[in-house]
């Protein structure tokens, strides 16, 4: 196997953000529960003797590391775990993808009819 | 088949589809600019679209409405942001009350026409993404929910089968 060197400080960085961000138990419990599905980091904070800003600094480094992904809904901020919101947008751009897939043979269709027409 | 190539950008959120017609690029645009060739493609098999205001003016707004098989209308409007006939057409697309009015807190769509011809055929591009990472999660629970509904009908049948 060729190693490229150029990627490896990279992928050094990345492996110490990662093990950095999972070496603290609540970041692991905070992993854990995006992984079972999307949470608020207000909602969170009710579950640590942590303050908010405590929680949040966790979700940066987690998010730092791309173990989670943290969206704005509303007023809320939402944790993710980044595996699942990888997924999710691939879902998204592949129903945008066959909706106008099925558009542009509509299309096709027309232009070849306008083309016997005339 | 006309697709050649569509390509997704998991960062930006955008999903880029390319056709090629065996048109000239005249005839393409009309697939836009003319408001009854839009209605027979916009709509999805059994939602046939129906355009009351169409104008690809920059600023414009366009108002339609889909028309579901059980009669339902799903209302639908654009706001043209960048127009160049026949070569491109940069419009947002969301949702609309029943009055046609834009939906408050729905999700919207940016959609990127690029139209070129070349030795008598004509290559179409649509870069399609959604506004907002927030509207790209809405619109894929409502889809969720859509597949529910859908999954819900073909139940309905099935359970007047078992009643027959």
């Amino acid at each position: 196997m060729v190693v490229d060197r150029r990627k490896r400080p990279d992928r050094e960085k990345a492996a110490d953000l990662l093990f950095g961000a999972l070496a603290d138990p609540t970041r692991r419990d905070i992993f854990r529960r995006a992984h079972e599905g999307r949470l608020s980091v207000s909602a969170l904070a009710r579950e640590y003797p942590i303050s908010l800003a405590a929680v949040q600094k966790h979700v940066d480094v987690l998010e730092r590391a791309e173990l989670v992904s943290k969206h704005r809904v509303g007023r809320e901020s939402i944790v993710r775990a980044e595996a699942d919101a990888l997924k999710r947008a691939h879902a998204a751009l592949d129903r945008l993808a066959s909706e106008w897939r099925g558009r542009i043979e509509r299309i096709d269709l027309i232009l070849a009819e306008d083309k016997g027409d005339s | 088949m006309p697709v050649t190539d569509v390509t997704k950008d998991l960062d930006a959120l955008t999903m880029t589809i390319t056709a090629e017609f065996d048109a000239d690029a005249e005839q393409v645009w009309e697939m836009w600019s003319d408001p009854r060739r839009l209605e027979r493609w916009w709509g999805p098999p059994g939602y046939p679209a129906t355009f009351v205001d169409h104008d690809l003016s920059p600023g414009a707004r366009t108002a339609y409405f889909m028309t579901s098989p059980e009669g339902q209308k799903h209302h639908g409007w654009w706001r043209i942001e960048e127009v160049d006939p026949p070569r491109s057409l940069r419009f947002e697309d969301g949702f609309a009350d029943d009055d046609g009015k834009p939906s408050d807190g729905m999700p919207t769509g940016i959609a990127t026409v690029t139209i070129t011809e070349a030795d008598g055929a004509t290559t179409m591009s649509i870069e399609s993404r959604f506004a907002s990472r927030e509207g790209m999660e809405q619109t894929l629970e409502m889809g969720m929910e859509q597949g529910m509904i859908e999954a819900l009908g073909q139940i309905d049948p099935l359970l007047a089968g078992e009643r027959a």
